[in-house]
């Protein structure tokens, strides 16, 4: 589904103003064009609510806006394919992950993840959760969203592998201009990927130390 | 061919047997004996109830008399349909939804086919009026408190799907649709099965009546398939109509999914 539209409009702004759902945020930030957000805080702090309170898919407080635009201007599900969730747990629906994926582009995407095609043909249940969730990743980025919410997105991966996502994320955040908010608890990693960081203590309040 | 009227006593050899069979299971200890007993004494006051009933609005023809025990019918198969439900829809939304769609289908059918089709004057008379609708509601429930039932299961189970769906991009109609088709198709299930054996594995019920109580075979074969198309048009469009507003309590108008409108178990 990636249109000309996509690559004519590349750049997009995401910013959230005072979101919360429940007891957890208030967060505020705003990203220019291709930044990424950091966001750690212990399991169980609410970080995954926060990410589907900004893909719209539970009722929270606060506004999110793309390019200005609050969310509550777009049809909802025109929202999410802008701003899309990568879960942390991907579920599916056909056997196999071919029928789930756009066929352009598809091959690039299987090398940088250093995945073979084989793999599209087999049952979903036979394959590793490293598979899995690396072919949840290029499902999100062949929608071409302009905002990834990534939640724990190299949770299951190795070394390698965690590198090889990295590199890719980057690389379609400089391609198109995207934002991204990854959400995780390695430090170190989001000091490597994102530009600017929040902390959520245990309770899901914003903490002002930064992270490094 | 004339009705052979049943006395008290032709009724009572037959509960003979029935004692029989309670006392046969009682006697091989099969824990059933009880449930067979209350079973046959319910089946013998309400349908004396129904009787009296009949009775009295077949003496009075009178459409508001009818409009009642109609609107009794029909309450008692929405309260049927909402028990049913391992899920239920938090709320009367449940209730108020099954029967609506039960309403719309099993009336406007039952109108229809007594002013187009069998052309009774007036419209209203309770000897067609009475049992069709009794028929259209019987089976129009059974596939709404089936299809509800499926439905409300199936999202349950299936959220994760459907969340996913969400989030890349699909519509709330989009997401469910999977089980909005399940949810269909066991609501119809029963009366596609009713249709296919009609004859063949079993002789209906309205025409094995209709030819003890002295009709021509030929004849209550006509008023049966009249009666099967009628049931499955109601029980049709009603489970539609229900499937459809369930699904759509699932969903709010952000296209989020609701589990938390159903009762948990």
């Amino acid at each position: 589904m990636r249109t000309g539209s996509a690559t004519a409009a590349p750049a997009a702004r995401f910013e959230a103003v005072a979101l919360a759902i429940g007891a957890i945020g208030p967060v505020d930030f705003a990203l220019a064009a291709g930044t990424c957000l950091g966001l750690a805080a212990p399991s169980g702090a609410g970080k995954t609510r926060l990410l589907r309170a900004m893909a719209d898919l539970d009722a929270h407080e606060g506004v999110c806006r793309l390019n200005g635009r609050p969310a509550a201007d777009f049809a909802a599900p025109a929202w999410r394919r802008r701003v899309m969730l990568l879960p942390a747990e991907s579920a599916w629906w056909a056997d196999t992950p071919r029928p789930h994926l756009q066929p352009e582009g598809l091959d690039a995407y299987l090398a940088a993840l250093d995945l073979d095609a084989g793999v599209l043909d087999r049952p979903i249940e036979r394959l590793s959760s490293g598979q899995r969730q690396r072919l949840a990743l290029i499902r999100v980025l062949s929608h071409a969203p302009d905002v990834l919410l990534l939640d724990e997105p190299t949770a299951n991966l190795d070394d390698a592998n965690i590198e090889r996502v990295e590199r890719l994320i980057r690389a379609y955040r400089q391609d198109r201009g995207a934002c991204c908010v990854w959400v995780g608890h390695d430090r170190a990693q989001l000091a490597r990927v994102a530009d600017e960081h929040r902390v959520l203590d245990a309770r899901g309040k914003p903490a002002h130390r930064p992270c490094n | 061919m004339q009705l052979i009227s049943l006395s008290f006593f032709d009724l009572a050899l037959a509960a003979l047997a029935v004692l029989a069979l309670a006392a046969t299971t009682f006697a091989m200890r099969l824990g059933i004996a009880r449930t067979l007993l209350i079973a046959a004494l319910r089946t013998t006051a309400q349908l004396a109830l129904v009787g009296l009933v009949l009775e009295a609005v077949f003496a009075q023809r009178q459409l508001v008399w009818i409009a009642l025990m109609a609107l009794v019918m029909l309450l008692l198969a929405g309260r049927e349909a909402a028990a049913r439900q391992k899920r239920p829809f938090i709320g009367g939304y449940g209730f108020a939804a099954g029967t609506a769609s039960m309403f719309l289908s099993s009336f406007v059918t039952a109108v229809a086919t007594l002013v187009i089709v069998i052309r009774v004057e007036p419209w209203y008379t309770p000897q067609y009026a009475i049992p069709l609708l009794g028929m259209l509601l019987g089976n129009t429930m059974t596939g709404i408190a089936l299809a509800m039932d499926r439905l409300t299961q199936e999202v349950w189970r299936g959220a994760a799907v459907i969340e996913t769906r969400l989030a890349l991009g699909a519509s709330a109609t989009e997401a469910v649709a999977e089980m909005r088709r399940d949810a269909m198709r066991a609501g119809m299930i029963p009366m596609l099965n009713a249709m296919a054996a009609a004859g063949i594995i079993s002789l209906p019920g309205m025409m094995t009546g209709q030819i003890l109580a002295g009709s021509p075979p030929w004849e209550a074969v006509k008023y049966q398939i009249l009666i099967m198309f009628l049931i499955a048009t109601g029980t049709g469009f009603g489970t539609l109509l229900a499937v459809s507003l369930g699904a759509r309590r699932l969903f709010d108008d952000r296209h989020r999914l609701r589990l938390d409108r159903l009762r948990p178990i």
